[in-house]
């Protein structure tokens, strides 16, 4: 991070003049390639181009999409940005000489030789290197700004790299720095992931390029790539032969080639550092590198971990095969074949307790859903465990009840995975049954878990809401049009609490595809006698300037405020924010959360795709009917959102009307209130 | 009224104009119907419509809210040596006076003991904000409890903080000074395992203490505030904030240079007091009229405003005007600073300039207005936490996010 501040004024200077020429260049390539690849809103000042990790782009990515299509296999000659690359490498010999030596011999022959003297170099460089330079556009221009960016970082000691940079191949520097800017895209995922630029594919080309093999095509070299990789991932310990078997099948089948992203990265990234070890002594601090960054949660772009976990897992879970690719760490299964899966299951589960699976069931169909029904749901279920639990002989209470919740858990997660107000919810069991006394008899322990199941959903979900309900419809006055978005039950009660005292106001019910969750809303409000206005979120910023305010459920808040919601929110709320209408958050202060988060992409759900890709009862506009199974089709259902607290103007939890600026403190005050509980 | 609310409410849709005029008769028709039902419960759109929601009885200045009668009662005659003179004066009646009550009470034939009578006698002296008063008050009401329980007593002490708060309620600082006074001195842990005489005594211990605090707020405050103020500083002050005269006279006492521009302060054109205020203290003053401060904001290195209340967003709400001084501020990268007591901290939670209680103010325009003319009376207005850069309270140099935290703290 660091190096990369560092480096800041000059990748700006250096690319004013290289960029404003053609701020626009139009892509050379004819072929179409996975939407998130066109899509992504393109860095557009080279400044921000220059500081953000995002904008690296892959350029693999681009080999691998176009591999299947019949490609040019003499790179294209790019007429436009070659001339001004070449200035782009001239300025920078002006400005430092000393890095130019590092770096710029490649730059000067991709950018200076023609496409025939080139070509072995660019077998050299593998995909990535030649075949960015190659294919133009902004591909290209990002690609310089990956240069730009991490030329001048200064951890990669340039200048004892110079003197060995004639005989080194020059890709090699090349590689040592992209591969550690793969290392800050990995470490600062977070940041990275706040713009939808591809990049997973990225550290394959300076592995790929390692190999100092004679020309090759492209797919000899990419099969030859895949079973280094195979091998790297088997020797790495986890995956054992397993592995191995799956990156064959990698190999074979591209599509599910892109299942193995950045948790495969690591190898890589152990023999790119390998190679250049003789660089310098910053293999260590690579390795350092690799080892702070945490991998907390379960990252289903993990084949060998995806593979272990589902051999554990009870339900049978197909997973789902053309997976949008900033979001592969999510998982995705094919809907529809776990329910009946299960269901026949049933008779044969011995160590599920009933109530545990009924529940499993119901989130798997979705007859449970809204993180208070979900959180209720399960604690009840949990409580009927308990009632009905004892303890196996040689064992203690205390253990052997939390391995038995910890497993329902897991078995929950599968049918969907966890809210954070579950996640609190089981957070606060376990402490409970952590903290019985040993002394205790086992029908007293047991009651009095379950008391306290009772009291948590009294104190936290249902009085809560009450105070809630008190709080924000204080703020509902006469003539006010309030805007809701989708259907949170809280809102709904604040809704129908400020017309049952009779003020005058005006609803709004902002829906939006595929759950329409705002229609049942819409209905039970209408039936009360609230006016309401229905509209899709299309249509938002057209109604916003009628609304007075803004009222929204959450999912949970985080530490730093952000609003973590039904996908849709965050829009709602900006356009709010835009409009100047002040956005009310309604949420139970046991939703609220000490994690911070950024962006919706590290975590985040990924519904039914084909919810988005079907419109039941339209057959008109079922256009996708037979390209489902493409591999050029991705399908993003994303289920959250992650609004920044600057767009919410109050947040109204049990402890009263706070701003988002508050809730570590509320935060605090909770979790010591989790304890005396 | 209500059918001017059923009116505002649609009239802001542009998908609504046309049902509208298609059933303008059946509209008005339904208004109409709406209002009888609604109005006789008392909602509170009539208190919105009420311009005097305040008890005190005084139907000459029926227009303007108690809290802004206290200030012009101090501030009109604001000069040193009338100030002196009251100061004298008031020195020992409140004593006097706290004296007769004693008696009273001990006699209990004598008139009993009122907290407003109390509030009203401290509130007599001019440099006693109304929250200190209050604050006074209510010890006393303590002091001169009778109640034989613990539980008698809060009760007693919570009917008198409620009168209070009812006397004006459009006074932000009175009531969150009320609400704090209670917090604060009830909520300690030694009350319990006592016995009543000296839980009591510690009540007024504590009571007393709390009185000094809020007392010496304005001190501690003009000392926080010196690190801020450097020599050659422009200073723009709104309106007339005995905080802010603190905290400008410790700096010029402490031999600073700084030059300080006051605004008017229509309409009660309190910029003019402080300018005098200032010019006494030999501080170079620039008078401007309410309209030119961006015209001159270039010219200033910090504003300092005073508040009526600090919200919990970390806002305030403070005099007329304040909101466009911070916003033109703000626009110009000027910090803007506010010195408030932490008695003003209230639980309030305004989402934008409408949503408070309405405190009105009467505005002279020196010619007759027609009377179709309507005049926004509203006497303060709301500046969210964004255009703040600190609070200078008692409880230290705090940005606005923290006012929050402390109430959180204080009230949970």
């Amino acid at each position: 991070m660091d190096a990369r501040r560092g480096s800041l004024p000059v990748p700006r200077v250096r690319q004013v003049g290289f960029f404003t020429p053609n701020a626009q260049p139009a892509p050379t390539r004819s072929q179409s390639g996975p939407p998130d690849s066109s899509s992504p809103p393109l860095p557009e000042s080279p400044a921000s181009n220059s500081l953000s990790p995002v904008m690296i782009p892959p350029p693999r990515h681009h080999s691998d999409n176009l591999a299947a299509a019949p490609r040019p296999t003499s790179p294209l000659p790019v007429p436009e940005p070659s001339p001004f690359r070449r200035r782009d490498a001239h300025a920078g010999a002006d400005n430092n000489a000393p890095l130019v030596g590092s770096y710029n011999p490649t730059e000067t022959l991709l950018a200076m030789s023609p496409p025939a003297t080139r070509s072995p170099s660019g077998s050299h460089a593998g995909d990535g290197e030649s075949e960015a330079a190659m294919s133009g556009g902004w591909f290209r221009r990002s690609n310089s700004a990956k240069l730009a960016s991490s030329l001048p970082s200064g951890t990669f000691d340039f200048s004892s790299v110079q003197s060995t940079a004639e005989a080194l191949k020059p890709t090699k520097v090349q590689n040592r720095v992209g591969v550690s800017e793969h290392l800050l895209n990995k470490t600062i995922l977070a940041e990275a992931s706040g713009r939808p630029a591809p990049k997973e594919q990225q550290p394959e080309a300076p592995s790929s390029s390692k190999q100092p093999k004679p020309k090759l095509s492209k797919a000899e070299r990419r099969a030859l790539q895949e079973s280094q990789r195979a091998a790297k991932a088997a020797t790495k310990a986890s995956g054992g032969g397993k592995s191995v078997a799956a990156s064959e099948e990698v190999a074979t089948v591209k599509s599910v080639k892109q299942h193995q992203t950045q948790k495969k990265d690591a190898p890589h990234v152990a023999v790119s550092v390998a190679a250049s070890e003789r660089k310098g002594g910053d293999k260590s601090q690579e390795k350092e590198r690799r080892k702070d960054a945490p991998a907390p949660r379960m990252q289903f772009d993990d084949k060998s971990r995806v593979d272990k976990a589902k051999r554990r897992s009870v339900v049978d879970q197909t997973e789902a095969r053309n997976r949008v690719e900033l979001f592969r760490h999510l998982p995705q299964y094919e809907h529809g074949t776990q329910l009946a899966d299960l269901e026949s299951k049933f008779l044969q589960l011995d160590p599920m307790h009933p109530a545990i699976y009924k529940v499993g069931l119901q989130y798997l169909a979705g007859d449970i859903s809204g993180g208070n029904a979900r959180c209720i749901a399960m604690l009840q279920a949990f409580q009927q465990v308990i009632q009905d639990y004892s303890t196996p002989p040689e064992k203690t209470l205390q253990r052997d009840l939390t391995a038995k919740i910890s497993s329902y858990v897991s078995f929950f997660t599968q049918c969907r995975p966890l809210s954070m107000s579950m996640g609190n919810g089981i957070r606060f069991l376990k402490n409970r049954i952590a903290k019985l006394a040993l002394s205790i008899s086992e029908s007293e322990s047991k009651s009095s878990i379950c008391s306290d199941i009772d009291r948590f959903i009294n104190e936290k979900i249902v009085l809560a809401d009450r105070v809630i309900v008190q709080h924000a419809s204080n703020k509902v006055k006469d003539g006010d049009v309030l805007l809701v978005y989708g259907s949170s039950c809280v809102v709904e009660m604040i809704l129908l609490h400020s017309h049952g005292l009779g003020k005058q106001f005006r609803v709004i019910v902002v829906d939006s595809r595929p759950k329409l969750e705002g229609k049942a809303l819409l209905r039970r409000l209408v039936v009360k006698g609230v006016h309401c206005t229905y509209t899709h979120i299309n249509a938002v910023s057209y109604v916003m300037h009628e609304a007075t305010k803004v009222f929204l459920g959450a999912s949970s808040v985080l530490s730093n405020g952000t609003v973590y919601s039904r996908v849709g929110t965050a829009c709602v709320a900006m356009v709010a924010h835009a409009f100047r209408v002040p956005v009310i958050i309604c949420c139970e202060a046991y939703k609220f959360h000490e994690r911070v988060q950024l962006d919706s992409i590290c975590s985040n759900e990924l519904g039914d795709p084909d919810a988005i890709g079907k419109v039941p009862g339209r057959m008109d506009v079922n256009y996708l009917d037979d390209v489902s199974n493409s591999v050029n089709l991705q399908l993003l259902n994303l289920m959250y959102d992650a609004t920044p607290a600057d767009y919410v103007s109050m947040i109204v939890t049990d402890y009263g009307m706070i701003p988002p600026t508050s809730v570590p403190v509320i935060v605090r005050e909770y979790r010591r209130d989790h304890l005396l509980i | 009224m209500k059918e001017q609310t059923t009116r505002a409410m649609w009239w802001r849709s542009p998908s609504f104009i046309l049902d509208n005029r298609q059933q303008q008769p059946n509209d008005t028709a339904r208004g109409d119907a709406l209002s009888i039902p609604l109005s006789s419960p008392l909602p509170p759109s009539t208190t919105m419509a009420d311009p005097n929601p305040n008890p005190n009885p005084n139907p000459l200045t029926d227009k303007i809210s108690a809290y802004y009668q206290t200030r012009a009662a101090h501030h009109g005659v604001v000069s040193s040596d009338w100030l002196a003179q009251a100061q004298a004066a008031v020195g020992h009646l409140p004593e006097a006076d706290d004296d007769a009550s004693n008696n009273d009470q001990g006699a209990p034939s004598g008139k009993p003991f009122s907290v407003i009578d109390e509030f009203n006698n401290w509130r007599k002296q001019p440099d006693l904000a109304e929250a200190v008063a209050a604050i006074r008050a209510l010890a006393a009401v303590i002091r001169n409890s009778q109640a034989t329980t613990m539980m008698e007593l809060e009760i007693e002490l919570k009917k008198a903080s409620d009168s209070l708060k009812s006397w004006d309620t459009t006074s932000i600082s009175l009531t969150a000074g009320c609400d704090l006074f209670m917090r604060y001195v009830t909520r300690t842990s030694a009350l319990e395992y006592e016995d009543f005489n000296s839980a009591k005594t510690r009540l007024i211990e504590r009571a007393e203490k709390f009185g000094e605090i809020s007392y010496k707020a304005r001190k501690i405050i003009a000392m926080l505030s010196q690190d801020f103020i450097f020599d050659g500083c422009t200073i723009l002050v709104h309106g007339f904030s005995r905080v802010v005269l603190e905290v400008l006279k410790t700096a010029a006492q402490s031999k600073k240079l700084f030059r300080v521009f006051c605004t008017e302060g229509r309409p009660d054109r309190t910029g003019l007091r402080l300018s005098n205020e200032l010019a006494k203290l030999d501080v170079p003053v620039k008078l401007l009229i309410d309209s030119a401060v961006a015209y001159s904001m270039d010219e200033v290195d910090m504003v300092f405003v005073g508040a009526d209340g600090v919200v919990e967003s970390g806002g305030i709400i403070n005099m007329m005007g304040t909101y466009q001084i911070a916003l033109v501020a703000h626009s110009m990268n000027k910090p803007v600073y506010v010195a408030a007591e932490s008695y003003k901290f209230a639980r309030l939670y305004p989402l934008d300039q409408k949503d408070m209680g309405p405190a009105l103010r009467p505005i002279e325009f020196g010619v007759p207005i027609p009377s179709k003319v309507e005049v926004e009376t509203s006497a303060r207005d709301y500046t969210p936490p964004q255009y703040l850069t600190l609070l200078f309270t008692d409880l230290g140099v705090l940005t606005p996010s923290v006012v929050s935290d402390e109430l959180i703290q204080l009230y949970l």
